[in-house]
């Protein structure tokens, strides 16, 4: 197996670069996640800040792409194809939405709290794999 | 107003992390698919790394803040395994969650992700508004 390296640092690079802003933001704690979401209580709007910052600088990063030939350590982009917007589309996102309002966590930032060293925060990210395992299991069955 | 100050920088570097996969890797920084590829037991090495260095961040900010980044759970233990149920299942089914969809698919003006994310915001309203009017 050939291994790509500069892929695999700028990998590391980036998860790392991720998970510090997710350190910054808030969104590893579930009580501002949750407050965020508390729209028609006590609404804490800083979760907008972290999006629409995020989204910002992505949205220069994507129009780069588009004037790229190719990505610099891999020989194409690699993404989503789908277009359509479908059942499966709506009815994850709205069982996503409510695990995560539920929990106040969601899979980057639980990954990331695992080195808090909270049991609550691995009961989730179990309970997070046992799921995406199950999907993996009901969508080989069905499709 | 400086209050968004710290999550607006938070933000700024969740952007610059997924530009850089984007044009280093050519990849989406979609942490429901590298994290389920890796739980599906066909994850590429460079999910693996990623997972690495994120596991790191909040150590590297815990090492320049003096302090662990804040994270308080209120949830009960029976109520944080079903919600990492549906968050697995639904970012699974879904396609992806709030980086991938969120901030990457809006970046990119995907008309599925402006979807997937109307939707799980208006769940996650939705679901935080009836747990704490409607919980004893």
């Amino acid at each position: 197996m050939k291994l790509n390296i500069p892929a695999l640092l700028a990998a590391l690079v980036c998860g790392h670069v991720f998970g510090l802003g997710l350190s910054l933001s808030g969104m590893l704690d579930p009580v501002r996640v949750q407050a965020f979401l508390d729209v028609t209580g006590a609404w804490s709007p800083d979760l907008a800040f972290v999006l629409g910052g995020a989204v910002a600088v992505s949205l220069i990063g994507v129009a780069i792409m588009r004037r790229s030939r190719k990505p610099v350590f891999d020989h194409a982009f690699h993404l989503p194809t789908i277009r359509r917007i479908d059942r499966r589309l709506v009815a994850g996102s709205a069982m996503f939405g409510i695990g995560w309002g539920l929990g106040g966590l969601c899979p980057g930032p639980a990954i990331a709290a695992l080195t808090l060293g909270s049991s609550d925060v691995v009961v989730f990210v179990i309970a997070m794999a046992v799921g995406m395992l199950i999907h993996d299991q009901w969508a080989r069955v069905r499709l | 107003m400086n209050s968004y100050i710290v999550p607006l920088a938070g933000g700024l570097l969740i952007g610059l992390s997924a530009t850089m996969l984007l044009l280093l890797n050519g990849r989406i920084a979609g942490i429901s698919g590298i994290f389920g590829r890796i739980v599906e037991r066909r994850g590429a090495a460079t999910d693996a790394a990623f997972v690495v260095g994120l596991l790191l961040g909040p150590m590297a900010y815990s090492l320049a803040a003096g302090h662990a980044p804040v994270s308080t759970v209120t949830a009960s233990t029976a109520t944080l395994a079903v919600a990492g149920l549906l968050v697995g299942f639904g970012s699974r089914m879904g396609s992806g969650c709030t980086s991938g969809h969120g901030v990457l698919g809006l970046a990119r003006l995907s008309p599925r992700s402006v979807a997937a994310v109307a939707t799980f915001l208006a769940a996650g309203v939705l679901t935080v508004t009836l747990v704490r009017n409607l919980a004893p």
